[in-house]
């Protein structure tokens, strides 16, 4: 490990950290509540880092720590090899989205996205020029003039991120950025997120509770828990070798099965109907059918009311379909069951 | 649209219920009860030269407004208009100014804040007569002259003070903080948070409680009146008049003063508006 105390002036005598954002043993206690217990992270350059967990998993605490919202009790955070623990929220090279944007409702977006300048005391016409700049970066040069309540969400998110970026950040945290959004919303915004932080070649650090958006939008995944990194990794090395039954159960599309030697995690796709002496299986009761187009799921409750799913492409379902209440028995190859670790 | 018609015409064909009715001619006595009088006192204020002071109207005239201005009787009206006016005036200035600042730092749990928080509400519920009384006596004591600026002035900020401090709560409570954590995101200092994010989306709140303040001290007697001193504010002239002279002059009073007030709120309101609309219109 090189990070050790570090003085402000750093990344003047290393030119070119490799890491975006390092998080350093960070803990948030609230009296005697952990919010986050000693949470500690790489994010290397221009990386789409997510965190992800259910409400009250210590995500949102982390990323306001990262800003600067919210002391730190215990633990360094590091920006391009810096480290910002004592700095103020506009001095770490960070910016924030808040989840409501929080777009002062009493100026125009033109004067929204260009606060930031004014502050420094930019002139006007310069102020306006640079904010017209970043207008047209998310394409709403035609708003400008608008008041942030004229703006449907989509637009309004557009003009926060206008804003956040103005400042030219090292890193954006966006603090679920999507939930306001409607589905159909939802996917196009978050397309345009990844174009944009491709594009802008910078880190973003995005908070959410939706494993798709997760999966979608992420270089890095992070799986958070009872204020814990669960797991980090790419979403295909999340999804494919969960690390824990937490995560396969929250990262969903798992059965997490239990025996005498231990937890795995099976793929509810890689499980098919079929009888016990065909090899590893688990047998009960269907509880309920659910087509859902290309696959059908079936949900299993087994004697000692255990849950597990199977998806089953169309064709195979219809061949031999099952109804709720008949007894069945899902099976699965030996290579499909992923041992998952005990512990939390 | 064959099945759903006859239904719902039919629903509709029952009308409102009894209860809307009842409620409506409740609301109406009650409209009645509340503006009635007013109404009253202003069209009888146009009462003929040789009215009196109850219906019929004996013709139609500014006799009793003019006899406002006129030397005699009435000379006092107008100057102790102004002195409301003024008093009002600083009286709202303050409570604006000490409500803001009190309303933003209760935003924080301090040790002490809920004893703070009840010692300054109390004056509320304590008897307004003996709230004057007591500051008069204190004056007394105290060995200093009573007057419209120091005794009458403490005697108002014990009644708009609290009030304008439960309004605050109100105000500050609907307030985002993000707004704030996004101005200091942006590199706003504390005072640029303040006077750029803060004061302006508290605006319209703030002008609610001054011009509430305004009002409860235009109209304050009983606190006053104790400790106003040598010259009287409007309200405690007009007390003096009623109790010596009955002639629609009081009307004419009432209707002036009325028609006045509500001019300065819409100017104020005007004024805002106005500002509000430049400060939009100067992203154009």
């Amino acid at each position: 490990m090189t990070i050790v105390t570090t003085a402000p002036h750093l990344d003047d005598l290393r030119a070119d950290p490799r890491f975006d954002v390092e998080l350093v043993a960070v803990t948030k206690r609230y009296d005697k509540v952990v919010a986050v217990d000693a949470v500690s992270l790489r994010i290397p350059r221009g990386t789409y880092c997510c965190l992800l967990g259910p409400s009250g998993c210590g995500k949102t605490s982390t990323l306001r720590m990262i800003a600067g919202h919210e002391h730190i009790t215990e633990g360094d955070v590091l920006i391009r090899d810096r480290n910002v623990t004592e700095l103020p929220p506009a001095r770490r090279g960070t910016a924030m989205m808040f989840q409501s944007y929080a777009l002062f409702p009493h100026l125009s977006c033109l004067d929204n996205v260009a606060f930031s300048l004014k502050m420094r005391g930019v002139a006007k016409v310069e102020r306006h020029r640079r904010a017209r700049e970043f207008l047209a970066l998310v394409e709403m040069t035609e708003f400008a003039d608008r008041l942030p309540a004229q703006l449907s969400g989509g637009q309004q998110q557009r003009i926060a991120l206008a804003r956040s970026l103005i400042t030219e950040p090292q890193v954006l945290l966006l603090d679920e950025p999507l939930s306001a959004l409607d589905p159909f919303l939802r996917i196009r915004m978050r397309e345009e997120l990844k174009r944009l932080q491709r594009r802008l070649g910078i880190s973003f650090i995005h908070v959410t509770h939706s494993q798709d958006e997760a999966m979608a939008l992420s270089d890095l995944m992070v799986v958070m828990d009872q204020g814990r990194i669960q797991q980090a990794g790419t979403p295909r090395e999340i999804f494919e070798t969960p690390a824990t039954a937490f995560v396969a159960r929250f990262i969903g599309g798992h059965n997490v099965i239990t025996t005498h030697s231990g937890s795995f995690a099976v793929r509810a796709d890689r499980c098919r109907i079929g009888l016990p002496q065909q090899g590893p299986h688990v047998s009960g009761k269907v509880a309920a059918v659910e087509y859902q187009g290309t696959v059908v799921r079936v949900a299993l409750e087994t004697a000692s009311g255990e849950q597990a799913a199977a998806l089953l492409p169309d064709n195979a379902f219809f061949a031999e379909p099952v109804q709720p209440g008949d007894p069945a028995t899902f099976i699965w190859s030996d290579a499909d069951a992923h041992r998952l670790e005990m512990g939390a | 649209m064959m099945v759903g018609g006859p239904s719902r015409q039919g629903y509709a064909g029952a009308g409102r219920p009894w209860t809307f009715y009842a409620l409506a001619t409740l609301f109406g006595l009650f409209l009645l009860f509340l503006y009635g009088p007013m109404l009253v006192m202003y069209v009888l204020s146009f009462q003929g030269p040789n009215g009196g002071v109850t219906f019929p109207m004996v013709g139609f005239s500014f006799v009793w407004f003019e006899d406002i201005l006129k030397r005699g009787q009435m000379a006092n009206i107008p100057p102790a208009f102004f002195r409301s006016i003024e008093l009002a005036a600083v009286v709202s200035l303050l409570t604006v100014v000490i409500a803001v600042a009190a309303g933003l730092g209760f935003r924080r749990r301090f040790p002490g804040s809920g004893v703070l928080f009840y010692l300054a509400v109390s004056s509320l519920v304590m008897p307004s007569l003996l709230v004057g009384f007591g500051i008069g006596l204190g004056f007394k004591a105290l060995g200093i002259e009573p007057s419209l600026f120091t005794s009458a002035l403490g005697a108002q900020l014990t009644w708009t003070l609290p009030f304008g401090l439960f309004a605050m709560f109100a105000v500050v409570n609907r307030f985002n903080r993000s707004y704030e954590e996004a101005a200091n995101d942006l590199g706003a200092s504390p005072w640029q948070r303040f006077r750029y994010v803060t004061l302006p989306i508290l605006l319209p709140g703030i002008i609610g409680v001054g011009m509430g303040a305004f009002t409860l001290s235009y109209d304050e007697y009983a606190r006053t009146t104790l400790v106003i001193g040598q010259r009287n504010t409007l309200p405690l002239e007009i007390y003096a008049l009623i109790s010596s002279a009955t002639s629609p002059t009081l009307f004419a009073i009432g209707t002036a003063t009325t028609a006045i007030s509500f001019l300065i709120i819409g100017l104020t309101l005007w004024r805002v508006f106005s500002i509000q609309k430049r400060r939009a219109g100067a992203a154009a």
